[in-house]
Order: structure tokens, then sequence, then C-alpha cells
């Protein structure tokens, strides 16, 4: 057992069998948390000098951010509203980057399953039962959101098309298409946006505890919970899961293995278009009651980087999505202070740092490990 | 510097003295994470001569040449190259830049040409032609074709290098070199890929070369080719050096024991008797065996690729139960395509493929390896592994169905990697480990565990013992004769000729996608197959 | 007359598309992927403002604007090459960064959160909106002649030839001392300096910084690099095809014969359509995007 971490991939501890050796273990979990940590180490010195900037005190800034959001009720509700949405675009990069595609089209997919959702919500009887017609509503938003995904994925799987430029160029087309139907022939006179919805909302974290009054957290957190509990059994547990991180690592390999590449491509890209669709419930179910133009704007870009902190597996995808959800949130309570945008750009200097982050400390880590093996080492 | 430098074996007729050495490389190490591919390694080579670097796959002559021009610094060691004046002066460390300037010129094994750029442009890239800032396009093409008319390396300077032969590409890696002043000149396993009246173009042009006083470095295992157009010999064996002599005092079956470190068993005996020409040992059970009926049939088969077409062209051939059919020849004639056709990962233009009766022409890959095939494909890192999966999981690859419809078990992946692990020695014994963590012998265990392990009725090997340490070689071939014994068809794939000798029941030779000669074990050796390898001598049927 | 303005407007709108394509084609033909182009954009019009604000000059403007997309370039080509970043990753965190420092500093200097103040440009106030008042704007002289450099620059010299050698097979360079990382920098930041100017046109045409006044439009410049296949003349072409289409669709404007969204979709449709080689594929070079071992 000699210093095997050495060479550990960066899978994620999930991944491990049962009977996973402690050093292996460790080597992995270094990899996996140690970009993170860095990164908001990075981000916390470039705050404080855009602090500082503006002739305030970071610990105030800080201070004022942490009481804005977990300091409260409120700030906690509206942090749990923003971190739902962010999870299910959060998952859906993730997917996508496992089965070793890039979906940056999360945003266009994410407004087509709010529309869809919406949509449905107009048409079904005002009668129907809120439960059935929520159901059918975010059957429709993964419908619609997994539609958007699986174009990308099939121009992919059938002419090669990269889904890197193909995600970002659909999430224009898609913005556009759903902006012509709504100004053309669905919105609410002097609006943005279509009529409410006559059944299907879903209930409001403050219905149950009245304490979250006034923040959008909704019970669609709990369907965010469980779409990151799905796919990690998905990918982990599953044949299907096994052939799509298969394709991710090594292509060529699947296909030796009888895993049918080009299948596996498209359905995950309409896998991932679908959970990101599902996040359209939050907003349009669970806040407005209706889809209204811009509601998933930046939602898409966001996931990227969820996915990237929470280093695609889907426990850590939600614990990324409550940070940039956290940082959100902040930016409006300390912008008294200092403009909120230093959030944005925080949010920025973290994904930057992750992403120099991860090759560096996976290079680091196997080289330090490497050290302890070099004797015996054999060349074949 | 953390060892010892080991004692040279060096034979009695050791080349020293007079000649001034235009490389001297001393107890170089190099070490690649947890891999050593060097330790101890020195290399002495006098100017004006061709000097043959030879070892097993592995032994880390790729890694010390490419120490020696620039593209690795070395993790211990001394190098000195001798400059214009014939002065030895110490460049350890130097990179590809300061190598070049130095008159260091290396032709990888791998083409190292950018395919979208003209001949020319390739040559001069780095060192161009210029008018301030603007190529001089004809500077260029005029010094393509003076280096080619000088050296006989025939080439078109403007066409675009995705267009050339592979023999041609090869041409203008050596024409790089020279145009950039190479005085040594260095060549990685340069036959591997070119037809051999190639081959002997390139010996020409080697020699002449030597003519002009240039001095080369061969990179090599084939102990023909070290006999054939060298001078002197240096011999590498797990990244050491073990054995300097000279060419013309010494012999194949000396070179052999060097490379391999004792008395040469089977596969290199077959293959010195092949070098010298000797007859050929039967081994004594191959004809007396009984087969059953044919297991695997092909017919007519053709194989279109998007570049080529007819890379199989019409191969027919069948293999009994109990039968191991080799295909011997030159790489790059469709043995790929054939195997890969015959597993279902490349599409079939026409003919047929049965399995033991049955039509799998038009199954999946799955569907095949369901009814009865098993593949040990060519290349195990880009195939045959998922490398970050664990042992258990690459041990299911393929197979992965049968551990579960829509959730896998994983006591049952572990309870079957455990028993996989015993039987087929695999090291080390931890599932959980990444195929990556292996060393080459131990993953192509994984594979041969992963595709022997189960109820099977043809295999596919496929170069089964590329890259492999001797121990998992004896190992891996053991185990496919076993397979031959139990009623097995074997289809058994490797450019190495002594492989297919050492265990082949009858061997096919294939040259430009067709099956140039088939005949019996016993009627084969490395001098009748020769020219149907090279397709000098037409095509024979069994 | 009805043409020339045509023309005239489709130039207008052509020239920042010009710029951040000519840039794009540098990037991605040395091997990198030029998701950043909207990011050096609008690095590019606030640099401008800001330079051309405080010294009054719009020279100064330009060059602040052509130093902030260098270093918004050098960051990206940092990251992806010496840090082996991934480079889609990397590209949307620069896009994301630029936004939210240009909201800061809008702030920060002008105590706006929506636009800078009026900033002295190149064009007069009498010359109209026609061919005159282009023809004063050496902005647009530069940016018909951008992809014309690059094309140049590509084809006929040895840094453009070591430029595509590092696109398209990095190792073979490196093989014969091109210095990849070197050459993709220099690379890299040109494209970063040129896309920049792009938003430096935005910004002096409008006498002003907006926030997120580049709209997209680095991403139709990115469209266009693929839509023409990383070809510097057909580049050109399709920077002047999506801006006709969006003169097309402003002149109609009034007659409400083809809604705007329809029209906006056009270059994103075609660079999919392309992408899937319905109309002869569009194959990348080589090396584009892969992360460099390790």
């Amino acid at each position: 057992m000699t210093g095997t971490e050495a060479i550990v991939p960066p899978a994620p501890p999930t991944s491990a069998q049962p009977d996973s050796a402690p050093p292996v273990r460790a080597g992995r979990v270094t990899e996996a948390l140690l970009p993170p940590l860095v990164a908001i180490l990075i981000a916390l010195v470039v705050g404080d000098l855009l602090i500082l900037t503006f002739g305030q005190s970071p610990a105030e800034v800080y201070r004022v951010l942490l009481a804005g959001t977990w300091g409260n009720a409120y700030g906690i509700g509206q942090v749990l509203y923003k971190a739902t949405t962010l999870t299910f675009t959060g998952l859906a990069v993730a997917l996508g980057i496992r089965a070793g595609l890039f979906n940056i089209g999360a945003e266009g997919q994410l407004a087509a399953g709010g529309f869809v959702a919406a949509v449905i919500g107009l048409l079904v009887p005002a009668a129907t039962p809120g439960v059935v017609a929520a159901l059918v509503c975010t059957l429709g938003a993964a419908g619609g959101g997994g539609v958007v995904g699986a174009v990308p994925g099939v121009l992919r799987a059938r002419f090669g098309a990269h889904e890197v430029i193909t995600t970002i160029m659909l999430n224009f087309v898609v913005l556009a298409l759903l902006g012509w139907i709504v100004s053309a022939h669905l919105h609410v006179p002097e609006s943005l946006h279509t009529p409410e919805i006559r059944s299907g909302a879903v209930t409001r974290l403050s219905d149950i505890f009245p304490v979250f009054h006034g923040s959008a957290a909704n019970l669609t957190l709990l369907l965010a919970l469980a779409a990151a509990a799905g796919v990690g059994w998905y990918l982990f547990r599953t044949r299907r899961g096994y052939e799509l991180r298969a394709v991710g690592l090594q292509p060529d390999a699947a296909e030796y293995g009888g895993v049918d590449v080009a299948g596996v491509r498209w359905r995950a890209l309409a896998l991932s278009g679908a959970l990101a669709g599902l996040g359209g419930v939050n907003f349009v179910l669970g806040y407005k009651h209706y889809y209204e133009e811009g509601f998933a704007t930046g939602a898409g870009f966001l996931g990227i980087a969820v996915a990237l902190v929470g280093r695609n597996n889907p426990w850590g995808v939600v614990v990324a999505a409550l940070l940039f959800a956290t940082l959100s949130q902040g930016g409006l309570a300390v912008n008294a202070l200092v403009p909120k945008q230093m959030v944005e750009v925080l949010q920025a200097v973290v994904i930057l740092a992750v992403a120099t982050a991860v090759p560096s400390v996976r290079h680091a880590v196997r080289t330090a490990a490497a050290g302890l093996v070099r004797t015996g080492a054999k060349r074949s | 510097m953390t060892e010892p430098i080991p004692p040279l074996a060096v034979s009695s007729n050791q080349p020293r003295g007079a000649a001034a050495l235009a490389v001297r490389m001393r107890d170089v190490a190099k070490i690649f994470g947890s891999v050593v591919a060097n330790r101890g390694a020195s290399l002495e080579v006098a100017r004006g001569e061709i000097h043959a670097l030879v070892g097993e796959n592995g032994a880390g002559k790729s890694t010390l040449m490419r120490i020696l021009a620039g593209t690795y610094a070395p993790n211990g060691g001394t190098v000195d190259v001798a400059d214009a004046s014939g002065q030895l002066r110490d460049v350890t460390g130097w990179d590809t830049g300061q190598a070049i300037d130095a008159g260091v010129g290396m032709v990888h094994q791998h083409f190292m040409l950018v395919p979208p750029l003209t001949v020319a442009e390739n040559v001069v890239l780095g060192r161009e032609p210029r008018n301030g800032p603007v190529l001089d396009r004809d500077a260029a093409i005029r010094a393509v074709r003076e280096l080619s008319e000088r050296t006989g390396l025939a080439v078109h300077a403007d066409r675009p290098v995705a267009e050339l032969s592979v023999g041609e590409a090869q041409r203008v890696e050596i024409l790089k070199t020279l145009y950039r002043g190479a005085r040594i000149l260095i060549l990685d396993e340069p036959t591997a890929v070119l037809s051999p009246i190639e081959v002997r173009q390139l010996w020409d042009v080697l020699r002449t070369l030597r003519a002009q006083g240039g001095t080369i470095v061969l990179i090599t295992h084939k102990l023909d080719e070290v006999m054939d157009v060298s001078d002197t010999i240096t011999v590498m064996r797990a990244g050491e050096t073990v054995a300097r002599m000279r060419t013309r005092d010494t012999s194949p079956r000396e070179i052999a024991r060097a490379m391999v470190g004792r008395e040469v068993t089977l596969v290199d005996d077959l293959s010195l008797a092949a070098t010298r020409g000797a007859g050929v040992r039967e081994r004594g059970d191959a004809g007396v065996r009984e087969r059953g009926g044919l297991l695997l049939e092909l017919r007519d088969l053709r194989v279109d690729t998007p570049r080529r077409r007819s890379v199989v062209d019409g191969v027919g051939f069948g293999i009994a139960a109990g039968e191991i059919l080799g295909i011997a020849g030159v790489e790059g004639n469709g043995q790929t395509e054939l195997v890969e056709a015959i597993a279902g990962l490349t599409a079939v233009a026409s003919g047929s493929i049965r399995l033991g009766g049955d039509e799998i022409g038009g199954l999946s890959v799955r569907a095949r390896g369901d009814a009865g095939l098993s593949h040990v494909p060519e290349d195990r890192h880009r195939r045959g592994l998922v490398l970050d999966y664990s042992i258990a999981d690459n041990l299911i690859l393929g197979r992965q169905h049968h551990f579960g419809g829509l959730r896998l078990d994983a006591d049952r992946i572990l309870e079957h990697a455990r028993q996989h692990i015993v039987e087929f020695d695999i090291r080390p014994t931890d599932p959980a480990l990444p195929a990556r963590a292996l060393s080459g012998g131990n993953q192509q265990k994984i594979v041969i565990a992963r595709e022997m392990g189960r109820d099977f009725r043809v295999l596919l090997a496929s170069q089964p013992t590329r890259g492999v340490d001797v121990g998992a070689i004896e190992f891996i071939h053991d185990r496919i004769r076993r397979a031959r014994d139990e009623g097995k068809a074997v289809l058994l794939v490797s450019a190495d000729l002594a492989e297919i000798l050492a265990l082949s029941d009858r061997i096919a030779v294939m040259y430009g996608g067709r099956i140039a000669a088939l005949m019996p074990r016993s009627e084969a050796s490395a001098e009748s197959l020769g020219p149907y390898m090279t397709g000098a001598a037409g095509e024979r049927a069994a | 007359m009805i043409v020339l303005a045509f023309l005239a407007q489709t130039l207008r709108i052509a020239i920042p598309y010009l710029f951040a394509a000519a840039g794009g084609v540098m990037s991605e033909r040395a091997g990198l992927i030029a998701l950043t182009l909207e990011g050096y954009m609008l690095g590019g019009a606030f640099g401008a403002a800001v330079g051309s604000y405080y010294s009054g000059s719009p020279v100064v403007g330009v060059l602040c604007g052509m130093i902030a997309g260098g270093l918004l370039a050098l960051l990206y080509a940092t990251a992806a090459q010496k840090f082996r970043a991934n480079q889609v990753v990397t590209g949307v965190a620069i896009n994301l960064l630029v936004i939210g420092l240009t909201r800061f500093f809008l702030r920060l200097l002008f105590d706006s959160s929506s636009n800078s103040p009026r900033v002295p440009g190149f064009t007069l106030a009498e010359t109209g909106s026609g061919f005159v008042a282009l023809a004063v704007n050496p902005l647009v002289w530069l940016g018909v002649l951008a992809l014309v450099l690059v094309g140049w620059l590509l084809a006929r010299t040895a840094f453009g030839l070591r430029v595509r050698a590092v696109g398209e097979h990095p190792e073979a360079a490196a093989t014969v001392g091109v210095r990849v990382a070197r050459t993709r920098y220099y690379a890299v930041t040109l494209s970063g300096v040129l896309a920049a100017l792009g938003g430096v046109y935005l910004a002096l045409d409008q006498h002003q910084f907006t926030d997120q006044m580049t709209a997209g439009r680095g991403f139709i410049a990115l469209a266009a690099t693929i839509f023409g296949r990383w070809a510097p003349r057909r580049v050109a072409i399709a920077c002047l095809l999506f801006a006709a289409a969006e003169t097309l669709q402003i002149q109609l404007q009034g007659t409400r014969a083809l809604p705007s969204q329809f029209v906006e979709m056009i270059p994103y449709v075609l660079t999919i359509v392309a992408l899937a080689g319905v109309v002869g594929r569009a194959v990348p070079p080589a090396a584009l995007g892969r992360e460099e071992p390790a």
C-alpha cells in the first residue's frame, strides 16, 4: 500500500469502492477540497482590496454580509431560494462534465423549463388540485429544459458539433425565441411576463415557518436536494452512470466496453438540460407564479462556477450553491457600504482561482506523494 | 546521482580510444512521478558512426534520447556533446532550442509534424528564413529542395503534410533536423512504420549522412536492423545501460542476452534463429492436438475508413476451436482495422463474420461479447482500460450489464474483482486502486483477466504483450496457450514476429489490407514470412 | 441614398464585430477558445471611457481600452497556459469578472450604476451618421483593417506560422524550439487588444460607457469566427453578413415585417448549422481548447 495515492485520479470520494484504502481517500479529499479553500482565501484578499478601495473596513463589510444572509431568517430564506436555482444549474453542468461534455447553455435550458412550467400552469383548469398541477408543471419544466439540452446533444452525437459552442449559441436562440413568444403572444400588457398560473403553486417556506416571511424560499429546495441525491445515485450506483462516467473519462474505452457513446452523450445533455429546466420551478411555481423574461440571467454561468467549486460532486454542488447564493444575497446586504457589484467580482475571482488551482493542486498532491514511492518503482 | 554507476557488462572488444566522441552521457537518471525511466544510464557515441541504442520496450531508450535532445531535463547525471570544433561540452539540462543550436536533432517515433502546414513550412518552423517579420517562402522552398537533393530525401516542398505517406512524412522529419544543421541525428524506432523498400532507402540515406560526417543514433529493438546498419551498439535494460559492443564483433544472441539480462527463452531464441537464418525449432505438440470446428469465420471482409478505402480488403479465414491463428505483418497494413471490425468497433463495408456459425457482423459490441467474443485491444491506455476507474470497475468493463440492470451490484463487483486479482496475480491487490496506479504489466493483466477470466469462445488478442515486462509476457503467453488448449479459438495479432512464431498454430501475413499468405506454423519462419510482410512475394494461400 | 445609408449603417454595426472577430481568429488559431471576447470588449469600452474622460482625449481613451483588453487577455492566457486551467471555465469567469469590475468602478469613479458621464469621442456632432461620420473616425479604418492585418500576420509572417503551428500541434512546434507558451501569450494578448478596440469603438461612438454595453456582441463575433471557419476573409464576410441582417431588421422595424428576435438569432443559428456541417463542415484548429498535459 506504499504511497499509491501518488497517482490517484480526481474522482470524488463517493466513487471509491467500499473498502477504499485510507491513504487513497486522503489524497482524493485533499485534491477535492484544497482548491475551493485556496480560492476562497484568494477571493477574501481581493475582496479586502476592493473594500479598502472604497474606503470601508473589510471586517465590517464581511460582518454585515454574514448578518444579512445567515444572521436572520429572511436572509437565510433568500440564500436558500437562490441556492435552489443554482443547485439545479450546478447539477446540470456537473452531470455534463461527468460525461465529458461542457454544457454552458444552462441559462437557456432554465428559461425554457420555467417557460414550459408557466404555460402548463396557464393551461390547466383552475380547479386542478395544486399537487397534481405542480407535478405536471414540474415534469413540463424538466421536459422543456431537456429538449433544449437534447438539441446540442444530438448535434454532438450525430454531427460531432462541439457542445461548448452549440450550447452557448443555443442560449441566445432560446432566449430570443421565448422573448418573441412572450412579447408577441403571451405577455400581460405593460410587462415582460406571462399571466399567473392558475394552479400548481409550490408552498412557500414562510407558509410553514412564518419566520421566513417575505423570503422567496419554497419547497422546491426539497426537489433540489432530491435531485442532488438522484444525480449522485445515478452517477455512482447505476449501470448507466458507470457508462456515462466511462464516456466522460475515456470515450474509446467506453466504446470498447460496449457503451453506445453517441447515445450516452445526447442523453447526458438532455438530462443535463432537464436538471437545469427543473430550476425553473423555483421561480415560476415557487416564487412569482409566472414566466418573466430575464429570470434566468446569469444562473447558467454561475452553474458552471457551482459545478467547478463543488468538484462535480452532487453534494459538493449543493454546498457550492449555498456559497454562491450567500455571496449574491450578501451583496445586497452590504450595498450601503460598498457597491453590491463587489460580490460579482468575488464570484468571478473564486471561479478563476478554483480553475487555476485545480490542476496545480492535483499536480502538487501527486508529485508530493510520488516522492514516497520512488524506491522500487519499476518501469515496464 | 543517487545510485552508484553500475559496472558495464562490456565485452572484450569495447570500442574506445581513437575515435573522438560526439556524445557522452554519464549516470543519467530520469524519474516521472513514480516511474523511474532511467537510472545509471550511460552512452558514448563516436563522431561519424551509426550507433544503435537497443533494448526492450520500456527499457528507457527513448527517454535517454529525449534528454540528449533537450526534451527532458535529467534528474541526475551529466550530458556532454561535442561542439563544432569537436570539443565536448557539458550541456546537462539544456532545452530543445539549445540542442538544436548545437546540432542535435531527433526524429520522434510519433511524427512531430503539423498536418495542415506544408512540407516547407514544417521544415523551417522555428528557424524561418525571413525578411524582417515576413516569412520568406521562396527561400524556405529552395532550402528544402537543396537539402533534398544533397541527401536523397525526396519530398514535395509545397504539399501539406496531411497529404503525405508515412514514409514521406518521415523524410520530412529528417529534413527538419538537417535544415537545423544537425550533426548528431537521433532516430526513434524509424522503421516501425516503413515498408521494406522504404527501410532500405532510409539506410541509404543514413549511410550518405555518415559519409558526409554525420553522427547517427538509432533507437530500435529489432536486431536485424542493428546488424544491418549500425557500427556500434549500446544495450539498455530497465532504465540502465548494460552493455556496449562493436557490431562486427558481436552476435544477435549476445545482444539479446544483454537486452533481457539472462539466457533468452523461447521467444527470443526463435527470433534469433530467425535473424540468423537458422532452422526454426518446431513446437512438439502443435501438429498432434486435435482441433474442433470453426469458431471464427471471416468471409471477404472489407473495411473502409474515412481516410482510406479498403483498409481491409477482402479478408477471409477461419479459426478452429483449439487453434491460435497468428497474424504477422508490418504495422499499418490493416491489422488494427481487421480486429476492430471483428470486435464491432469499426463498421464493415461488406463481408461476413461468423462466430460459432452465427453471423455477428450486424451485432453491437456488447452483443458480440455476450456471444462469446473476448478482445484484448492493442492499446490498453486508450481502449482497454478506463485509467481513472478502479481495478474492480475495470474488471467489469464491457460486462457491466451482467452486474445489475439499473443498479450495479457493488458486492458482486468486489467479489468478482477479488477472484480475478488472485487468479491473474494482479498487483497491488487492492481492488479500489485506480488502474492508472499500476505498472504496464499489471494493467495488461487486468485486461487479460477481464477478457479471459470469463466464459468465451473466441479471443482477439492484439499486441497482447506490448509494453509489458518480461514476467508478465510469460504469464500472458501462458494464458493464451491455455485458452487454446481449452478449445477456444484465438486470433493473435502482433508486430513482434517472434511472438507470432512462438504461439501460433497457423500464421497469416497481412499486407496492404489483404492476407498475403496463410501457412501452418511448421512451414513458417522469419525467412519465409519476410517476403510476404514486405509485399515482395505476391500472395499465397494455405 | 437608401443603399448608401444601408451600407453605412451596416459598416457601423460591423466595426465592433470586425475588431472582436479579428481577436477571435487570433486566439483560436493559437489554440485558445475565445469565449472571452465579450469580456475584452466590455473592458475595452470601460477603459476607453475612463481614459477619454480623465484626459479629455479620445486617443488616450483608445490606449487605455487597448491596455485593458491586453491585460484581460494576459490574465486568460496565464490561467489557461501557465496554470493549465480549463479554458471554458476561465473564459466564463473572465467575462463575469469584467462585468463585476466595470460595475464596481462605475460606482467608484462615477457614482453611477448605469453609465459614465459623456466622454469625448472621434465623431463630430455635425457630420451625422452617414459615411462622412464614419470616414472621420480612425477606429472605423482600423476596424476595416483588423482582419486584414490578422490575415497577413497568419499567412505571411514567421510569427503567424508559429501561431498556426501551436494551434494545431503544440508538441510538434515545441520539438523544433518554438516557444509554445510565449507564442500563445503574444497571440492571445493581441487578440485581447483587438477585441477591446471593438468595445473602444462602441464607447467612443456613443460618447459614454453604459453597463453591459457590449450586449453579447463578443459572442456574435465568436459566432462569426466559427462561421467563417477561422479564415480571416470568410470571418470578415460573416461579420458583414451578421451586421447587414441587423441593419435590415432596424430598417424594417416600423413595418413589423420581421420580429427583431428572429434577426437576433441569425448569427447563432447559422453558426450551429455550420458546426453541424450542413453547409461545409467547420473544423476547428486541432489543439483548440485542449488542456495542457501536466
